[in-house]
């Protein structure tokens, strides 16, 4: 199938990428080639074939609930691009 | 310093004295110092190391060592280890502190290894020649101006370089295995499942494994057994029961196994003449030892790497939505409202392969396009996989080379995508089948370059198939 700038646009905003002038070009060149490429996959006869989901056997892999803590507010605030003592931070949603 | 090949060498010259813990120390930092130029580290924790070695030299002392007391080991950027900065070698982690230890990590810490250092690889493990790392390309040690694989590259490049004694990677498609065959060393990608991915970066999750990269197989079975097992925080890490991997490594002496070689493998077009003419003459030699060697058909060899490419491509766009500048690493500067916070950090923060990976994996996923692509691939999963396992009800073990060419040149494939997919074309299969395989530095080409001879194995026979490697490696040294 052809890759055109509508589906380029839709897909991109999916996954809240952008790609401006320049390097558009040459996405569209390999993603365009990328997709033919694993175009030869509708070659492969699977009738009757039931997709493969899971790569284990187990099958309720369980473990004794005992409750433990998980990170403290502290730790998972410590990488935060922007934070105040409670919250991380982001620009404002709600306009006014 | 004299050159160790295993960990038992280096443990009987600590206990009788004639090295330390301190001393093998520092003599891997000076050698990283005098290697800069590989590009292997991203970053070297001296200190803590010789901190490290000092104690164990004090252990040993006291009798008290763990069973890898003497173990000077690098750890690919993708792992996470507790107070260190840990990247994907990307932009979008840059500062990155990890708040917990991966449990493949804790486990060699626990019995004794010393940590020396991260290693660079491609983005977040997305590539086969470690030029897509935010930290430039690493160098093959044979030859400066080749890569030395992909993705865990900086790993393979160390342990080759002696900048370390082993390393761990992580193998989605060959991303042990295929770096191991460039640089000269053994790569081991385990059952899928056999480890505990608790504290690796996700690439895609049906796929990952970490495995050990070293100089010998005994090396990567002590390695192997320590980290494999069960593990609480990851459900998919295997209840079955781990072997006790080095004390069987002479199990395969006197046996006589059936090895059944791919014949589309040896067949294939992009195969380097040479490594097709030493591959069969090594079949010979495997033959001539008493083994039943026999050519077995595999006909979806050409679909393995589009389906690996669907599948992963998928599972990455779901793993890496969670970077978004928000709670952790890049954020964008200068911007007034979130939606365009999320795309301007990833956009910025991601590097070009991994975005593109993002829009193919987005892509197959997204409503009208799902079953055409993720479905099918799923069942030619499903396909290769039963195929896969009928082979081995006729052979013990099935072997090709671990890649179709020597280390190429850096810049050589990167104008092309799918060109450099195909330099996984070989080791794509195991991770698809979720079988254990292993790559051996049993080649060397008229390029003065190594590669690596791939064996694959049934699931969970990782002691079967590290015992013949080792028999095999015996053979190849003794020459």
């Amino acid at each position: 199938m052809q890759i055109t700038d509508e589906l380029l646009n839709k897909v991109a905003a999916l996954c809240k990428l952008e790609f401006p002038g320049e390097t558009r070009e040459q996405l569209r060149r390999d993603f365009q080639r990328m997709l033919d490429f694993v175009d030869l996959l509708q070659e492969v006869d699977t009738e009757g074939v039931a997709p493969l989901v899971h790569m284990t056997e187990s099958v309720n892999c369980t473990r004794e609930d005992q409750p433990s803590g998980t990170l403290s507010r502290e730790a998972a605030l410590k990488n935060a691009p922007q934070k105040d003592e409670r919250y991380f931070r982001v620009p404002k949603v709600i306009r006014q | 310093m004299k050159s160790y090949l295993t960990l038992d060498e280096i443990q009987s010259d600590l206990a009788d004295g004639s090295i330390s813990c301190i001393e093998l120390v520092t003599h891997y930092l000076k050698c990283i110092r005098e290697q800069q130029a590989l590009h292997a580290f991203v970053e070297v924790f001296e200190e803590e190391a010789l901190q490290k070695a000092r104690e164990t030299d004090q252990k040993l002392k006291q009798g008290s060592a763990g069973k890898l007391a003497g173990l000077v080991l690098g750890i690919k950027d993708v792992l996470c280890y507790e107070g260190h900065t840990v990247t994907a070698s990307s932009r979008i982690l840059q500062g990155f502190e990890s708040l917990f230890t991966a449990t493949a990590v804790q486990r060699l810490l626990a019995e004794d290894a010393i940590v020396i250092g991260r290693q660079s690889c491609d983005e977040f493990a997305m590539g086969s020649s470690n030029e897509n790392s935010w930290y430039g390309p690493v160098r093959n040690p044979h030859h400066l101006n080749k890569v030395p694989g992909g993705s865990s590259g900086g790993s393979a490049a160390a342990v080759s370089a002696g900048l370390c004694h082993a390393a761990l990677g992580s193998d989605t498609g060959g991303s042990v295995r295929q770096p191991a065959s460039f640089c000269g060393i053994v790569g081991l990608k385990p059952t899928y499942g056999r480890v505990s991915r608790w504290g690796l970066i996700a690439y895609a999750s049906s796929f990952d494994q970490v495995g050990p990269l070293a100089r010998s197989v005994e090396d990567v079975a002590r390695i192997t057994q320590v980290m494999a097992g069960a593990d609480g925080h990851d459900n998919t890490a295997s209840p079955h029961p781990v072997d006790d991997y080095p004390s069987l490594l002479a199990s395969a002496t006197g046996q006589r196994y059936r090895i059944g070689y791919l014949r589309e493998a040896l067949e294939s077009e992009g195969l380097d003449p040479e490594i097709r003419r030493f591959t069969q003459q090594y079949l010979q030699q495997l033959a001539a030892a008493g083994h039943e060697v026999k050519p077995v058909s595999f006909p979806l060899l050409e679909y393995v790497v589009p389906c690996y490419y669907v599948l992963t491509t998928a599972e990455a766009s779901s793993n890496l939505s969670r970077f978004d500048g928000v709670r952790y690493g890049y954020r964008a500067p200068n911007v007034n409202d979130l939606e365009t916070l999320y795309v301007k950090s990833r956009s910025l923060g991601f590097g070009e392969e991994v975005k593109k990976r993002i829009m193919l994996g987005t892509f197959v996923l997204s409503a009208g396009y799902y079953d055409a692509y993720y479905t099918q691939a799923m069942k030619v999963r499903r396909l290769i996989q039963q195929q896969t396992l009928e082979l081995f009800k006729r052979c013990d073990f099935l072997l090709t080379p671990t890649t179709p060419t020597p280390a190429f040149d850096l810049g050589e494939k990167t104008s092309d995508p799918v060109a450099m997919f195909l330099a996984d074309i070989f080791t794509v299969h195991a991770n698809l089948a979720g079988i254990p395989a292993i790559s051996l530095p049993l080649g060397s080409h008229s390029s003065q370059l190594p590669f690596g001879i791939q064996l694959m194995a049934p699931h969970f026979e990782e002691a079967r198939l590290l015992a013949f490697s080792k028999q095999l490696m015996d053979v190849c040294l003794s020459k």
